[in-house]
């Protein structure tokens, strides 16, 4: 293999996982917060990034601290994350109603004695937040990763790894254009409680990769903590579903 | 004055939310994972984060936190 291909190889690989986790999360925002919200999330991130890039150029590398970023958009990925798991389960336990959310939003639509502007209730604004963190964050990484690759080999090793890095984009495009529609049809709650899962896993990894953590595993780390968190909420799923149904159980005992 | 107010309110729900134990073991999180790290304790980190992780999400389930 030439260099120049194998450049190109590298930085589709390299690229490739940190698209992957960008669209994890998009996907994640999309199916629980709406279309609208990911995509907007996406947009802007896209631009945000666009705008450094186009900013700072190859300077980028020695003006942003990735560690530092990695740790603001890691704790607010863990603190959301677990809002989520916490809700999810206490739905699946029975301590919460199913969709509670949106008898919310009623309510408070009925108490402002207004209809739901159409354009304003489909963007929620938590979801576009991730959105656009996820797609900042791994963003700026593929861009490290194609200056710290390209340096590496020179000046004119920018244009192939531009080029792994597009393709890479490409690719993992076109798979969540495809996966997107049979992810539509599993249970809202059970989406939920999964995603929130994942929020958590990403966040424990870029939290502590930032704070200094080499975690042992590298990026296979973030499926093991997934994992880890799965095991976890169950265990604390069934358990406050026990607790729920005794309590509920003395409730009317003491009524009759 | 609406505006700052209004993204105040944003972030403090983003964060806070209705559990404050979320948020609070959220930040535990990385302050112990920070003095793990400084005290070269790889290994011990790494197992450390998914627990307090776990733990904090327990407390939050069960004090009850709606």
């Amino acid at each position: 293999m030439s260099a120049t291909a194998f450049l190109v190889a590298a930085t589709f690989l390299a690229s490739a996982v940190e698209a992957v986790e960008a669209l994890t999360i998009v996907l994640a925002v999309g199916l629980t917060h709406g279309w609208r919200t990911a995509l907007l999330g996406v947009l802007a991130g896209s631009l945000a990034l666009a705008a450094i890039v186009a900013l700072l150029g190859p300077a980028l590398v020695s003006v942003i601290h990735l560690e530092q970023l990695q740790i603001v958009i890691g704790v607010l990925l863990l603190i959301f994350g677990l809002q989520w798991l916490r809700k999810a389960i206490q739905r699946s336990a029975g301590q919460r109603a199913m969709h509670d959310e949106d008898a919310i939003f009623q309510r408070e639509v009925a108490a402002l004695g207004a209809t739901p502007d159409p354009v304003k209730s489909d963007i929620d604004w938590n979801g576009f937040v991730v959105s656009f963190k996820g797609v900042f964050l791994e963003g700026l990484e593929v861009v490290f990763i194609v200056l710290t690759f390209a340096a590496s080999r020179g000046a004119d090793a920018l244009g192939p790894a531009i080029l792994g890095a597009v393709l890479a984009f490409v690719l993992v495009c076109a798979v969540g254009a495809v996966v997107h529609r049979p992810l539509a049809r599993v249970p809202e709650n059970t989406i939920k409680w999964v995603v929130a899962v994942l929020l958590i896993s990403f966040g424990t990894f870029w939290g502590g990769e930032g704070i200094g953590v080499e975690w042992s595993l590298g990026d296979l780390t973030i499926p093991v903590l997934a994992a880890v968190y799965a095991v976890a909420g169950l265990a604390l799923t069934s358990m406050l579903a026990r607790r729920t149904a005794a309590l509920r159980m003395r409730t009317e005992g003491a009524a009759r | 004055m609406k505006y700052i107010t209004g993204f105040a309110m944003f972030w403090w729900d983003f964060i806070v939310g209705d559990s404050i134990a979320l948020a609070i073991g959220g930040l535990a999180v990385l302050l112990v994972a920070a003095g793990l790290v400084r005290a070269d304790q790889q290994m011990a980190v790494q197992l450390a984060m998914p627990l307090i992780v776990i733990a904090t999400l327990a407390v939050s389930l069960l004090r009850g936190d709606t």
